[in-house]
């Protein structure tokens, strides 16, 4: 990629922050990402998901987006369907990609039919415990899945509203703590081993993957706090897996990206397992980028600048 | 090569103190709640916007070019003489009768608070505290490790059968009480007012087991009818720390409070105070003294209590019209709060994202206790959205309550696993 002289790439906007759960992650990733960028001396904003926006990009259109938006809006497609009305260049996927990868479950399908492997699952909503009754269904879903069980939401990050059962009876307590965060459930056999997050950007147009980076969280799970707080959480890079499942993971990953429609970046979060078999688990659209996120983390293992990597995805959407 | 590296690099340098200190995801979901569009009865600001900004600007300004020379310099740890004798004419309305030696000027009773629990607790000392209690106490309680043991409450305030229960239990067990800690009027987070019976209870109470009262009493002069209520300190000065506050009945932003504690207590708070803040912002103390000596401030006051009360009435309105049958809460004379239980098996920490999804955002009641009580519970506050947020508010909550009545029949259960932090918001959460 040409080593673009800071003016041409214009007036850059950094979407952060929105109203989705991920709020507060989001203004983080964008003050992170802002910097970086500013660094570079480009002429960067950073910009709220409100109702200023809409104005403030007609009235002076900039030349560039870049959404770090987390959770809904920022990463089903909505801001991007937006911004391709306003006919504003952003870096990232497409809206019609990012609904497909948003969706959990549809992902998974898609990526299995691309050859990944995936954990099995089933995802309900929450109308369907509510009309045919909880109890008989969870019975259902334990004897076909197998404990232990990972219960998300179908649509969301930041693992808000993420469990670990191991008991069938913590199972009803993990569907009401899922449910706070969206309306449909992905419950999926839980996969033991290590887990790993591969990012993926684009080079000149092909995707390349990022050494993976290994997260070895203090308690049993990844969530909200571990991720973002609590300071115990332990990163290796690269991750400690064979070469073999090394390769398949960056290959899982590119895979992912490919299969889903995605563009620029991406950032995959699979499990490699006992016998080394790389399982995918969901894709991000909108990495998060925050001082602890693990977008960043692959970008330094790589031996590249955050700041660089994005201007040159920038400079691509600028001068397509 | 393999590159380990942490969220935080400091992670296992940390004192044991400093172990615990993690915010909860929940906490995350208030950057949502200050937003416009959230009808927050989350938050405790007081609602400045009542006070005669210009004329407050103008003092500032004659302040800074009067009296700037003293005003930006260095002052004593022990705080303004002049500010210490107005505030005890300010207590004097409490019936509390103290001298001005023995005030000292804090960083909003918070610092008071900070200070007491710093000459007063070794690790593992026990704590009292009302059931639920100020999260900013338990806050401060958990930074010095004390092992909080709460009293419950009822509509009346403390219940002195109770705090008599505790306190022999723990005499028999050969556990230290260093002080009971309280918040008797207008309790945050309960909203509830000790009586005058349980009052003069009370101290009889922890006179006999030599047990040292905290009496925090930031909402007294805030009461909805009549006189303030008179302060437990007021009858017995030789056991009761007083800390008073300005952030209520003026504005938080100076961050003038205050301790009247016995004279060889006051006497180790100067010093606890010389090493954690060296010398008081002497521009707050300067401004607030200005404030008391030259404008209306009894008049102030009484039009934030007409404010509050307004928005007080709004709420338990609401509240009454529009919240489904099992949900039950407390009427305060006083204040800002309103302190919800849902009806049985709903977890308020665990719908509060579904609350936030449609707009609405409250205190879930689990940051109130130190022991994982008040998953049932929230705190409401009136005090800073006007009474037709207010209302669509409470519209916004019922509604959430509502559905989640229906998940926990369809579940048979409410609650979602557990989950540590701290999951109160910030001071600046509106």
């Amino acid at each position: 990629m040409a080593d673009l002289r800071t003016p041409e790439l214009g007036h850059i906007v950094v979407l952060a922050g929105g109203l989705s759960y991920e709020r507060e992650v989001s203004l983080r990733s964008g003050r992170r990402v802002a910097d970086a960028l500013r660094s570079l001396d480009l002429d960067v904003e950073i910009r709220d998901a409100d109702a200023t926006l809409l104005d403030a990009l007609q009235a002076a259109p900039p030349d560039a987006v870049l959404p770090v938006l987390h959770g809904s809006m920022g990463e089903d497609g909505a801001i991007r369907d937006v911004l391709d009305l306003l006919d504003v260049p952003y870096v990232g996927a497409g809206p019609q990609a990012c609904r497909i990868a948003w969706d959990k479950p549809t992902a998974k399908s898609v990526v299995r039919a691309a050859g990944l492997t995936t954990p099995p699952s089933v995802t309900l909503p929450k109308e369907v415990f509510h009309d045919l009754g909880a109890a008989a269904l969870l019975d259902r879903v334990v004897s076909r899945l197998d404990l232990p069980l990972f219960v998300k939401p179908a649509r969301g990050g930041s693992a808000l509203g993420v469990s670990v059962v191991r008991e069938a009876g913590d199972l009803p307590a993990a569907m009401v703590g899922c449910f706070a965060y969206g309306d449909a459930a992905l419950i999926e056999r839980y996969v033991e081993g290590t887990e790993i997050a591969v990012s993926v950007i684009e080079r000149d147009g092909e995707p390349v993957a990022l050494p993976a980076v290994e997260i070895v969280p203090a308690g049993e799970l990844y969530d909200y706090t571990a991720r973002y707080d609590a300071g115990d959480t332990e990163f290796v890079t690269p991750a400690r897996i064979s070469d073999e499942a090394a390769r398949q993971a960056a290959d899982a990953a590119v895979t992912a990206h490919r299969a889903l429609g995605l563009r620029d970046l991406s950032r995959t979060d699979l499990i490699v397992d006992a016998v080394g078999r790389v399982n995918f688990l969901e894709v991000n659209v909108a990495p998060g980028m925050t001082e602890t996120s693990l977008f960043p983390r692959a970008v330094t293992a790589a031996g590249l600048d955050l700041g660089r990597t994005l201007r040159d995805l920038i400079a691509r959407r600028r001068f397509p | 090569m393999h590159q380990h590296s942490r969220t935080d690099p400091y992670a296992d340098r940390y004192a044991d103190r400093a172990a615990g200190m993690v915010a909860s995801e929940i906490r995350a979901l208030f950057a949502v709640a200050s937003r416009p569009e959230v009808v927050s009865l989350a938050g405790g600001m007081p609602n400045i916007a009542a006070l005669p900004l210009d004329v407050i600007g103008g003092m500032l300004d004659e302040l800074t070019r009067r009296r700037g020379a003293e005003a930006l310099q260095y002052a004593s740890a022990q705080g303004d003489p002049e500010l210490r004798a107005r505030i005890c004419e300010v207590m004097a309305l409490e019936g509390v009768h103290g001298s001005p030696d023995d005030v000292i000027v804090t960083v909003g009773s918070q610092q008071a608070l900070d200070l007491l629990t710093r000459i007063f607790v070794d690790p593992g000392d026990v704590v009292l505290a009302e059931a639920p209690s100020y999260v900013g106490a338990l806050g401060t309680f958990a930074m010095y490790q004390a092992d909080v043991v709460h009293v419950p409450l009822d509509s009346e305030g403390l219940v002195p059968a109770a705090l008599r229960e505790t306190l022999e239990r723990l005499r028999r067990e050969g556990r230290r009480v260093k002080f009971l800690y309280t918040v008797p009027t207008f309790q945050n987070p309960a909203g509830v007012t000790l009586t005058a019976a349980r009052r003069a209870e009370l101290l009889d109470i922890c006179a006999a087991h030599g047990v040292l009262v905290i009496e925090d009493n930031p909402y007294g002069l805030l009461g909805f009818d009549g006189e303030p209520m008179r302060a437990l300190r007021a009858d017995d000065p030789d056991h009761v720390i007083y800390l008073g506050s300005f952030s209520k009945t003026f504005a938080p932003g100076f961050r003038i409070g205050w301790a009247l504690a016995p004279h060889a207590v006051r006497a180790k708070l100067v010093l606890a105070a010389e090493s954690a803040i060296l010398s008081h912002a002497s521009f707050s103390q300067f401004a607030v003294r200005e404030y008391l000596m030259t404008q209306p401030w009894h008049q102030q006051i009484k039009s934030f209590r007409e404010m509050y009360r307004e928005r007080r009435d709004a709420m338990l309105d609401a509240l009454e019209s529009m919240m489904p049958a099992g949900c039950t809460w407390t009427r305060p004379a006083g204040g800002f709060f309103v302190w919800l239980t849902l009806p049985e098996g709903l977890d308020a920490k665990a719908m509060a994202p579904r609350a936030i999804a449609d707009r609405v955002a409250y205190v879930p009641g689990t940051g109130f206790y130190a022991d994982g009580q008040g998953r049932r519970n929230m705190r409401l506050s009136y005090c800073y959205p006007e009474p037709d947020r207010i209302r669509e508010g409470v519209r916004r909550l019922a509604s959430v309550v509502e559905r989640e009545i229906e998940l926990r029949d369809t579940f048979g259960t409410g609650r979602a696993p557990e989950r540590s932090g701290v999951d109160t918001p910030g001071p600046d959460t509106a």
